[in-house]
């Protein structure tokens, strides 16, 4: 590489290379595009309804054309019969919404099959498993997102961060086991929200990416709490517990974000089972989740109010989840929060890596394979008991 | 944790197929071009029966809506113009052919009938590439005397090969099926079908070329009525041809069901009738992919005549069923004025577009 400073030597060239494929692009558009035969076969028109919102003699569908031409909505039928609707007078084109209000005397707990008769013929079908009144966004509706997000996200994380001091008496080798322990509860966490998150994706329709989506916010995440963990660490390769703490509460809480999601999203259609088994299955999930945070704590003292801040980082985003999921149904931007959980646990694993490996440098021995298999297998027991 | 299974993101691709109807244009020009369209057959003869102005413009009743009951988009119309057929009119429209008189002294009766292809608007912004005969749904309703001598000269102006088969007693070769007569008739294709009259009844004609369910799916269907040698006792005639749309073209089922042509027409535009006054209405099944279909009025009651080859009724009813291809003649006589609704009594058919109103005045 020559040590010239001439910014024209440097850019000119690339500044003329883009300026020509510019102009070769252009010119493609207006003539090439008519040198090929249009699509053979028939349009194709694809509507995903983003959201649906119930309220009493009114079913309103949020559509988004998922296609790659632009959807005319003719007229719509429920259960197979005509009704009168508003919006959507003009065409969809790609990526574009529209809020379709059905007029339609709707009843609690029935199933609705909605068919959306495009202009040209086309059926686009949407079904409602069981119809429920979509929940207001109104204080009530805070307060309890917020009581659901306490519940299931900072109280468990809080409660399994009391058990700092017993971890204080079981030593090094203990240590080891325990963060072991750590990576398997994590690991799980992880391939279980990757199949969440491509499940989610599969159901989208694909204009935004679809399960590329889930590994691109896994992918972000992960370079984003890299350079998060250089920038903590000041250069220094050396980590610090308090520092691995927070990247994990960091990981953990971006985790807890898709979780709270999940919350809101069933809540809001209906399906979500309130209650105490929902309240003690996520506080036994969760529990474990506040012991990785202070795994790494065992040599150190940090103050209360330090612990208490890394509770919150861990368990706040389920809040925030539980708020965003009950509000907005976008099955996109779900499985996108989705793969950002996937990518910061991911990171958080190989942060935790060094401090599983012995004095001689190994990884695996017995005990830490021991404590990797009863992650692993305490987060899908416990996955067990949480019905959301 | 599970992310449940969210019911607002199912999805389902559109399952429609689109076909090309490059012919559409070419058909209509060409009927136009021989100064044949949907009024071209206009009567020479009206066979004495009572004239009826057709169309009731004007009055377009918002019906529906919500609890009321179903409806297109409130107020939405599709373009009748454009289509180049009205319900209204059709409902009244009987076409008798050009008459003269054969050597033997008989009524020799003489259309002309085009098949074309159109793009017709079957509901306010949805379009349906229909086959057509005489460019409407249904067909023209061809009517005739028994005992008549009958000549159809079927001109193919569609882009896929049609045939006109007439049920009723004719030969073989007069059949207008695939490999008989002149069989199959290919575009720009033409022939002439000729066949007596009989027997007298309420009958119809559709293409018979294959895939059959598609070729009348698509709108190739229309009345054809035998009157018998006494005539039938003066009335306010109507023709109503009970038919779907399956515009996904998947074969299972219609989205739309409608008589005459437009889903909740007469429901905008009810069908004017006298108090008092007997109404006989030819009614025709013609829809596909449903196994039945059904007529049922409200606040009254008709003589049936299945078929219409009896001149007693069968049955003093309120609602009746007919298969695919079935026909008969109801009767009726209003009792009071105001406002009758008729529809499918499969209610699924009414809510899809298949009811519409009587609107009884003095």
């Amino acid at each position: 590489m020559t040590t010239t400073s001439n910014p024209v030597r440097t850019w000119g060239p690339a500044v003329a290379v883009v300026a020509l494929i510019a102009l070769v692009l252009t010119a493609l558009a207006i003539f090439g595009g008519n040198t090929l035969p249009d699509r053979t076969g028939p349009p194709a028109e694809e509507l995903a309804v983003e959201q649906t919102t119930l309220t009493p003699g009114t079913i309103t569908l949020t559509v988004r054309n998922t296609g790659a031409d632009p959807v005319r909505v003719g007229q719509v039928f429920v259960n197979d019969a005509y009704v009168d609707f508003s919006g959507g007078d003009t065409a969809i084109d790609r990526f574009g919404t529209e809020k379709l209000r059905l007029d339609y005397p709707w009843q609690a707990e029935q199933p609705y099959h909605i068919s959306i008769l495009t202009s040209t013929g086309a059926v686009i079908e949407h079904e409602i498993d069981a119809a429920v009144a979509t929940p207001q966004a109104d204080g009530g509706f805070f307060a309890l997102m917020t009581l659901l997000g306490t519940y299931v996200g900072i109280i468990p994380v809080v409660l399994g961060m009391l058990f700092l001091p017993t971890l204080r008496r079981i030593g090094s080798r203990g240590v080891r086991v325990l963060l072991a322990v750590t990576v398997g509860l994590l690991a799980f966490l992880a391939i279980d929200a990757t199949l969440e998150g491509f499940e989610l994706a599969e159901e989208a329709g694909g204009a935004f990416g679809g399960p590329a989506l889930v590994v691109l916010g896994a992918l972000l995440a992960f370079l984003a709490l890299t350079a998060l963990d250089h920038r903590l660490s000041g250069g220094n390769a050396e980590r610090t517990g308090l520092r691995l703490a927070l990247l994990i509460a960091i990981g953990i809480g971006l985790h807890n974000l898709g979780e709270g999601l999940a919350i809101g999203s069933a809540y809001a259609v209906g399906e979500l089972a309130l209650g105490v088994t929902l309240v003690v299955g996520f506080a036994i999930h969760n529990t474990t989740e506040g012991l990785a945070i202070v795994s790494p704590l065992t040599q150190r003292r940090p103050s209360l109010v330090r612990l208490l801040g890394l509770g919150v980082i861990a368990g706040a985003p389920a809040i925030l989840g539980a708020l965003i999921g009950g509000m907005v149904t976008n099955t996109e931007l779900s499985s996108f929060l989705l793969g950002i959980g996937v990518g910061a646990i991911a990171q958080v694993i190989v942060q935790l890596v060094p401090a599983v490996r012995d004095k001689a440098g190994r990884l695996l021995d017995p005990a830490t394979v021991g404590g990797a298999t009863a992650g692993l297998l305490a987060m899908y027991l416990t996955g067990l008991l949480v019905t959301a | 944790m599970t992310v449940p299974e969210s019911p607002e993101h199912d999805h389902s691709p559109p399952s429609r197929r689109k076909f090309l109807l490059g012919g559409a244009l070419a058909g209509t020009a060409g009927a136009a071009a021989l100064g044949i369209g949907g009024a071209m057959t206009a009567s020479a003869d009206n066979g004495g029966q009572p004239g009826h102005s057709g169309s009731q413009s004007g009055h377009a009743h918002a019906h529906g809506g919500g609890a009321k009951g179903p409806t297109f988009r409130m107020d939405s119309r599709v373009d009748h113009d454009a289509n180049g057929f009205h319900p209204t009119d059709i409902l009244r429209d009987f076409d008798y052919g050009t008459t003269s008189r054969t050597e033997d002294g008989r009524v020799l009766r003489e259309w002309d009938v085009y098949a074309t292809d159109e793009e017709i608007e079957v509901a306010p912004g949805v379009t349906f590439p229909a086959w057509t005969f005489n460019g409407r749904i249904p067909g023209p309703t061809l009517r005739c005397t028994e005992g008549d001598r009958l000549r159809v000269r079927f001109h193919n102006g569609s882009k896929h090969p049609h045939t006109m088969h007439f049920h009723g007693m004719h030969p073989a070769e007069m059949d207008g099926i695939p490999g008989l007569g002149a069989g199959t008739i290919e575009p720009g294709g033409s022939t002439v079908y000729e066949f007596d009259a009989e027997p007298f009844g309420v009958h119809l004609y559709h293409c018979h070329v294959g895939p059959l369910a598609e070729h009348m799916a698509r709108g190739l269907y229309g009345t054809f009525i035998v009157d018998p040698k006494q005539g039938r006792p003066e009335a306010d005639e109507q023709v109503m041809v009970m038919h779907g749309f399956n515009t996904t073209f998947d074969g299972e089922g219609n989205q739309l069901y409608a008589v005459n042509g437009i889903p909740f027409h007469y429901m905008h535009e009810p069908v004017q009738v006298k108090l008092g006054e007997l109404v006989r209405i030819y009614l025709v099944n013609t829809l596909e992919y449903d196994p039945i279909n059904s007529f049922h009025v409200h606040g009254n009651f008709f003589d049936y005549y299945p078929t219409g080859t009896r001149l007693e009724p069968s049955e003093f009813t309120d609602t009746i069923i007919q298969g695919q291809g079935q026909r008969g003649i109801c009767e009726m006589r209003f009792k009071y004025p105001g406002k009758y609704m008729f529809h499918a009594h499969k209610t699924e058919f009414a809510e899809l577009g298949w009811m519409g109103f009587f609107e009884v005045t003095e």
